[in-house]
């Protein structure tokens, strides 16, 4: 779909000022930074939550609500479904994509290995930032293994 | 990619959303980075451009347009293919000078500022979607065509319509660009 692919060269083009500052720091300005990345990806992923129709929003239980960021927001957003979601039904989660999208264009295997994490920031902040609209804080990391699989871990904070 | 079995109107829109949102934390956190709105404007259309070089071969592939033979055709192309393919609009568009070497899109929608009302307090030299720019010229530049890509006037800026100049910079060279393909 046209829609998505803006979406994903423009986040291709965030991630790329990452990559060119990080080998050519020059100055002026807070450069783009993972935590940046993933602060945009809250800021855009609560905006994405409030956008929910309501009757979405009535869950039952903390599982139903991944259950739903692993089905239906990821629908929305990537046109697919989660793979496989695991819990150890005491606050931790994880999420596994098997071709996850924004890592499809890259080759797939070991190489590019090291700059799968910048790929991942703000999809992580996006997951955080749904999360915090639906009334769950949370803490999201990603791992690569090979590419273009990905598994998102996400950790409930018990205020 | 699989496809869902069914599609939902409400994930259509998120979809929508979801790149009008980027866009807008974009813009948020270059203001926080920028203290000048010209370095805004100009990070933005850089990062336009680099889109634009990629984004020609996406349009290209999905547009199948035959070869154009006048500066006007692109940007009737530009206007009624590409805008309306990746944003959902048309843009009208209007020539401005007798060597047809200037044209205007003018724009009465723009799903980019969907979310925002005004520009921030103390940017009101920002071009809010001065990406576009970037993008147009990037492409452009790809097809081997060298143009300029302005806005010319911002409803976010108290214009009555926001307006993109396109101005073709070249001599469109019907020999070159046939041997380029």
């Amino acid at each position: 779909m046209a829609d998505a692919a803006l979406f994903e060269f423009l986040h291709t083009e965030m991630v790329a000022e990452l990559w060119a500052h990080d080998s050519d720091p020059s100055p002026g300005g807070q450069k783009m930074s993972l935590s940046v990345l993933e602060g945009m990806g809250f800021r855009v992923g609560q905006a994405l939550g409030e956008r929910l129709p309501r009757e979405m929003l009535a869950f039952r239980e903390e599982l139903d609500v991944l259950k739903f960021l692993c089905k239906d927001l990821w629908v929305a957003v990537f046109q697919k479904q989660m793979d496989s979601l695991r819990t150890n039904h005491q606050g931790t989660y994880v999420l596994q994509d098997n071709s996850f999208p924004l890592l499809v264009r890259m080759a797939s295997g070991q190489q590019y290995l090291e700059e799968a994490p910048k790929f991942l920031a703000f999809t992580c902040g996006l997951l955080r930032g749904a999360l915090s609209t639906l009334g769950i804080k949370s803490l999201v990391t990603a791992s690569v293994a090979a590419l273009p699989a990905c598994k998102f871990q996400v950790v409930i904070q018990k205020s | 990619m699989s496809r869902p079995a069914h599609r939902r109107p409400e994930y259509h829109k998120i979809n929508k959303d979801l790149f009008v949102l980027t866009y807008g934390a974009l813009v948020a956190q270059l203001c926080k980075d920028y203290e000048k709105d010209e370095d805004v404007n100009k990070y933005l259309d850089t990062m336009g451009y680099g889109i634009g070089t990629r984004l020609i071969e996406d349009f290209l592939a999905r547009s199948c347009v035959r070869r154009c033979h006048s500066y006007s055709e692109i940007t009737d192309i530009i206007a009624q293919v590409a805008f309306k393919m990746y944003l959902g609009i048309t843009p009208s568009v209007t020539c401005n000078n007798s060597s047809r070497n200037e044209f205007s899109l003018i724009l009465d929608k723009n799903p980019l500022v969907e979310f925002v009302e005004e520009l921030p307090a103390g940017r009101s030299s920002l071009c809010y979607c001065n990406l576009l720019c970037g993008i147009i010229r990037g492409a452009l530049e790809m097809v081997h065509l060298a143009a300029d890509v302005t806005f010319l006037q911002d409803r976010l800026k108290g214009d009555s319509v926001t307006e993109i100049g396109i101005t073709f910079l070249k001599k469109l060279d019907e020999r070159k660009y046939r041997r380029k393909k």
